[in-house]
């Protein structure tokens, strides 16, 4: 057993309410720069529709992160000979049509305009060229199902749904959406890392973070293409990768991410999980509907002696392991298993983990307004909105129970506390529900209060980093602190 | 005296610029090697364009080298008149290749509005020089028979007298101004290789074949 410590992240989905602020707030600190203008990090998707980059999901077209041959795991898009040969040309790459060609806005012209009888208007303009743009489409072009029969209609986790399942996901009355917030998921097993020929993608050993050495890196670009949840990106203009960095600067000083920080909704859970990473391969060969099991019997039980010495010989402090055994990520993944890994049979083993949305499975639209019932959730796959196996195909490998596990949780959760808090439901029901999702009432309260009402620091746990101490093994920690902070040696220009 | 000049001066101030140029950048500016792919921004007419060009080229620049390094294996190769046949045309169609490809990427350079933004003036500088020394290159394929023979009486000669620092200009005047022509940008070539894209040749990541494929990192301990 070789343990070691992950930073790791839990997003409520039915609490996400698709205000981009997460975004926002990412561009705003790290993607503001010439070459970086497309990226964003962080960004909100509305389900069911294509995503950014436009189906970033179906890896027929891009060949992202592994699969299985002949037993063995390999890269989708290149290997070691395969990477070494077609490096002229990248054949997998989504180019900047499938994201979008950023634009702004020539506001001077509102100032400059002569005096006239019509309003002066700022025109768009390309962020690549200057020159003038006609706007065809943006990164959340689709939002709130904008566009639908084009952008829905193609979403790549509706295959196997039947086309009666299709015609009720997209029937006008009961029509039906819920937000996919996504970031770099800090992969157990990252594709991206495994594809760059340079050796120039990571993972911190300490916290799991995943990043890109601007200085190694040789632009190549097979991160791009491998990381199948496109979260890797090109800068034109540097000629180099970037990606999330799980805002380390702040994590390192005691912040939390600043997608998590400013999310309005409060959907996001952080926090470290300890993890065996002598098993990593085997979790990720397993066959598709037992990937997320092995997935959560990576992650090892932090009140565990053995697991706790194990850690200790590999480095990790009391601290660390204190708030391993507080994290909020450990309870939801784990404990509860009420989370689940976004499209794990992608097997890069993510550790960006979501709650499944209960909301829009669930409730109905009648007469008299929108209506929740417990019962409709044991009743057959049509009496749901959102058919069971598009979540399945999207956070679960295909495997429906463990969509129904969670949601079965959710559900005898809410009707226990309405119990208490109401007093409309008979104790018996709620008991049965309680025995169906094999949850106790002390359980059952635990979540209510980590997901109802959690304060900021339950619901981020940011271990002391103690990168001070790293650096002291290299330089004198006095030296770092004076030579820090002088820029990059490039500065980011902006010309439009 | 001019003659002196170019082929006796100019290939060590070329190779001098080259040294000092490339060392200099790898030490302070490591972060501006790489290729600065464009294919983001465009990627039909890179693939018609990168890969018949980089086939090509790569390929040619390794016969160069071949028969520089080891002529006698490359005369004896050639004593067969077929072998020399099959030679000869093969380089010729490299050649064709790779002028037809960096006239692609010349092409695109110069109308693709969003890898001209992306673009600096060197790249074009570049392209225009490497598509002269294709251009030269398949001149001399074609119109100067047996380059891969009188390459062995002629061009290895001459550099190894540029590698004695004793040169022998008269191995490259004798040649015909065109080919000349091709040998003197050449020069060029190897001048403006740390000040361009073209460093890149030398970031081919050959280590991949032997690394892990994942690559974790400890910061407090090296572990083995
Ligand atoms: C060692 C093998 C080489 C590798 C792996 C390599 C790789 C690459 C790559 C990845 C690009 C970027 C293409 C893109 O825009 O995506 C590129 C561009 C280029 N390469 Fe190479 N190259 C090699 C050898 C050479 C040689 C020997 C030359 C010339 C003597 C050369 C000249 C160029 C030029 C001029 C471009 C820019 C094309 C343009 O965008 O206009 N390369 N190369
Ligand atoms: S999600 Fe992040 S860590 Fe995982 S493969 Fe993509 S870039 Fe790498
Ligand atoms: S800030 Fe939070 S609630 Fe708003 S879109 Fe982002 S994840 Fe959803």
């Amino acid at each position: 057993m070789d343990v070691r410590a992950q930073i790791a992240a839990v997003f409520h989905l039915d609490k996400c309410i698709g205000c981009h602020t997460c975004s926002i707030a990412c561009k705003n600190i790290w993607t503001d720069r010439r070459g970086t203008e497309y990226m964003w990090w962080n960004n909100v998707e509305t389900k069911p529709g294509t995503g950014y980059p436009t189906l970033w999901e179906g890896q027929n077209k891009y060949k992202g992160g592994w699969e299985v041959v002949d037993g063995k795991l390999r890269l989708r898009s290149t290997g070691k000979v395969r990477g070494l040969t077609n490096i002229f040309f990248q054949p997998y790459l989504p180019t900047i049509d499938d994201y979008y060609e950023p634009w702004t806005y020539r506001y001077q012209d509102l100032f400059d305009a002569p005096a006239g009888d019509d309003q002066p208007t700022a025109r768009p303009i390309s962020q690549i060229t200057g020159q003038y743009i006609d706007i065809e489409a943006g990164p959340n072009w689709d939002d709130d199902l904008g566009g639908s029969p084009i952008y829905a209609a193609n979403d790549p986790n509706l295959v196997g749904l039947s086309d009666e399942e299709r015609a009720q996901l997209f029937q006008l009355q009961g029509l039906v959406f819920f937000y996919l917030p996504r970031i770099c998921n800090h992969c157990l097993n990252p594709a991206c890392v495994a594809a760059c020929p340079s050796g120039a993608l990571y993972k911190r050993a300490e916290d799991g973070i995943v990043l890109v050495n601007q200085d190694v890196c040789r632009g190549w670009r097979y991160c791009v293409s491998g990381c199948p949840y496109k979260k890797v990106y090109f800068n034109w203009s540097t000629g180099k990768s970037e990606k999330c960095i799980f805002c380390y600067p702040r994590q390192e000083t005691g912040y939390a991410p600043a997608c998590f920080h400013t999310c309005v909704g409060r959907i996001r859970y952080l926090g470290p999980v300890l993890y065996d990473a002598d098993g990593i391969t085997a979790a990720a060969s397993v066959p598709d509907p037992e990937l997320v099991e092995a997935q959560r019997a990576l992650i090892l039980d932090p009140f565990r002696p053995d697991v706790l010495e194990g850690a200790r010989r590999n480095g990790i402090g009391d601290q660390w392991l204190a708030a391993a055994q507080a994290a909020p990520t450990y309870k939801l993944i784990k404990q509860w298993r009420l989370a689940l890994p976004l499209h794990a049979e992608f097997r890069t083993l993510p550790m960006l983990w979501y709650v499944p949305p209960l909301l829009p499975m669930m409730g109905t639209v009648t007469e008299h307004g929108y209506r929740l019932d417990a019962d409709e959730l044991y009743a057959g796959l049509a009496e749901r909105r959102v058919p069971l196996r598009f979540l399945a195909n999207l956070l679960a490998a295909g495997n429906e129970r463990l969509v129904t596990d969670s949601l079965a949780k959710q559900v005898a959760v809410r009707f226990y506390k309405r119990a208490q808090t109401v007093g409309d439901v008979p104790a018996n029901k709620v008991e049965k529900l309680l025995a169906r999702a094999g949850c106790s009432p002390e359980e059952a309260e635990q979540i209510y209060r980590l997901v109802a009402m959690p304060t900021f620091g339950e619901r981020h746990l940011v271990p002391p980093f103690q990168r001070e101490l790293a650096v002291a093994d290299l330089v004198d920690p006095q030296t770092q602190r004076g030579e820090e902070g002088l820029g990059p040696r490039r500065r980011p220009h902006r010309e439009f | 005296m001019l003659d002196l000049f170019l082929y006796g001066v100019f290939p060590y101030v070329a190779l001098a610029l080259a040294l000092v140029g490339g060392l200099w950048r790898y030490f302070r500016d490591r972060f501006s090697f790489s290729a600065f792919s464009s294919q983001l921004l465009e990627n039909r007419s890179l693939f018609w364009g990168s890969v018949p060009w980089h086939y090509g080229i790569v390929i040619l620049l390794v016969g160069h080298l071949i028969g520089w390094l080891i002529p006698a294996g490359v005369a004896a190769f050639n004593a067969v008149p077929l072998r020399l046949y099959i030679l000869e045309i093969t380089a010729l169609g490299l050649g064709l290749l790779a002028l037809v490809g960096i006239a692609i990427l010349l092409y695109r350079r110069a109308v693709n509005p969003r890898v001209r933004a992306a673009g600096t003036a060197m790249d074009v500088v570049l392209v225009v020089l490497l598509l002269a020394q294709a251009a030269l290159g398949v001149y001399t394929a074609v119109f100067v028979r047996w380059g891969s023979w009188w390459y062995i009486s002629n061009a290895v000669p001459y550099l190894n007298s540029l590698l004695v620092l004793n040169p022998q200009i008269q191995y490259a005047t004798s040649l015909p101004l065109l080919t000349q022509l091709h040998v003197l940008n050449a020069f060029l070539l190897v001048a403006v290789f740390p000040f361009s894209r073209l460093i890149h040749v030398f970031t081919y990541p050959i280590t991949y074949l032997w690394r892990p494929y994942i690559n974790v990192i400890w910061y407090r301990r090296s572990r083995n």
